[in-house]
């Protein structure tokens, strides 16, 4: 009948104004524990002013080989960038 | 080291994709779970990562020995608070473990059926209370050393594992080194008890970083995936120069006659420690070693109806939110 407790993504946000940023797993039989355990497990010293947990199981992401076909068209727009453009120095910073 | 001898597992895979992958690992580049690895680089990540996450876990007990015991109240907060680092260690070390795809549960079986290891270090008795000065100092500086290069290791999730783990082990150590000289600098018998430590540990700390592997083919497979930085014996010499001058402010004698500085290499030469009682130990002969898996073996069998118990509960409580969500539907 044992079944082991899913695994939950845990993502921290480390001070105030920043991202919540992934941390690491963890397994638990559910959200409320999952918090307590993430408390327990990533911030032991502070590391943390709020946590998300999110199953495992619920994250879709991209597969490493499609990384050419999903990143490749924004290499081609270097006119994205800043640096495309030549501004005389005369006209100064901007 | 707290995965010691670890064989490379042999790789059946294409050449070409073979060199690919080497390039990258040379590269510098990380290599992330998901992404096409050599079946041999995952088999021997996932005994390396297992067997250093069982060595967490399993290094709780000679230390959790002492909770009850420790001298004042302070000490035993400090205590209290190493022995859960050390769980949240191998429970990072088990994620990172797990996504290689094995699973928890088979990890922890395979611990407790002895089909992965664990440290020899964590098979010696903690039999005063300076022992506990001794491992913190001794075993968990010998981990540093081997844990700090791995930082860098090409695995993704096994590095950024070992950057929290660095992070936290300074403590383990300076808790350790403060408890000891705290003793050393004590009465005539609480100094005998630090010399008496560091006699005890000297010798298996020096066991845990395995014995010579500069010929090993597995350790050069090791080392070309980056799943290892560094020798055993370099570590080894780096953690002797690093710990005798410390033996020496503390008062204490390190034991071995044959320690002697050698001005050519700017490095201690020291007596190696007797291999077989390092054998012996890891075939499961050592003093605690029964008595470790067994103490695993009754929390695993002890918290089976908690585990359980949690689950049938979480599984209710859904198939109960589930019904009345669709009856307010």
């Amino acid at each position: 009948m044992s079944s082991e407790w899913p695994l939950w993504e845990v993502f921290i946000r480390g001070q105030h104004g920043l991202n919540h940023r992934h941390v690491g797993s963890l397994h638990a039989p559910d959200a409320e524990l999952a918090m307590k355990h993430a408390r327990d497990v990533y911030t032991r010293r502070n590391e943390g002013v709020s946590i998300w947990v999110v199953p495992s199981a619920q994250i879709t992401a991209s597969a490493p080989s499609e990384k050419g076909p999903l990143f490749d068209p924004a290499n081609a727009k270097v006119y994205r960038h800043p640096t495309f453009y030549d501004i005389p120095d005369e006209v100064g910073h901007m | 080291m707290y995965a010691q001898m670890v064989k490379s597992e042999a790789t059946n895979d294409d050449p070409e994709m073979l060199a690919a992958f080497q390039a990258r690992i040379d590269a510098g580049e990380r290599i992330e779970p998901k992404e096409w690895m050599p079946e041999g680089y995952r088999k021997t990540l996932i005994r390396q990562i297992g067997q250093h996450a069982h060595s967490e876990i399993v290094g709780q007990l000679p230390e959790g020995n002492w909770i009850t015991r420790a001298p004042t109240l302070e000490r035993k907060a400090i205590l209290l608070a190493k022995v859960q680092d050390e769980a949240g260690h191998g429970l990072y070390l088990y994620c990172a473990a797990e996504t290689l795809g094995v699973s928890r549960d088979d990890l922890t079986e395979q611990l407790l059926s002895g089909r992965m290891k664990y440290s020899s270090i964590f098979n010696y008795p903690t039999l005063t209370w300076a022992d506990i000065g001794a491992v913190g100092w001794l075993v968990d500086g010998a981990a540093i050393m081997n844990q700090v290069p791995l930082q860098r290791t090409s695995f993704g999730p096994y590095a950024r594992a070992m950057v929290r783990i660095c992070k936290e082990e300074s403590f383990h150590q300076r808790q350790g080194y403060d408890l000891i000289r705290k003793m050393a600098e004590g009465t005539a018998e609480q100094k005998a008890m630090a010399q008496d430590a560091l006699n005890r540990f000297w010798y298996p700390s020096l066991m845990m970083f395995g014995p010579s592997d500069k010929e090993s083919v597995h350790s050069a497979q090791s080392m070309a995936w980056k799943i290892k930085i560094n020798t055993n014996d370099e570590l080894r010499q780096k953690f002797v120069d690093q710990t005798v001058p410390q033996a020496q402010f503390l008062g204490l004698t390190v034991p071995d006659e044959a320690l002697a500085w050698n001005e050519d290499k700017g490095g201690w030469d020291f007596s190696e420690p007797d291999w077989n009682e390092f054998y012996e130990v890891l075939k499961g002969n050592g003093p605690c070693n029964v008595e470790r898996i067994e103490a695993r073996q009754k929390a695993w069998n002890d918290g089976a109806w908690f585990r359980d118990g949690l689950m049938a509960h979480a599984k209710k409580r859904d198939a109960r939110r589930q019904a009345a969500q669709m009856a307010a539907e």
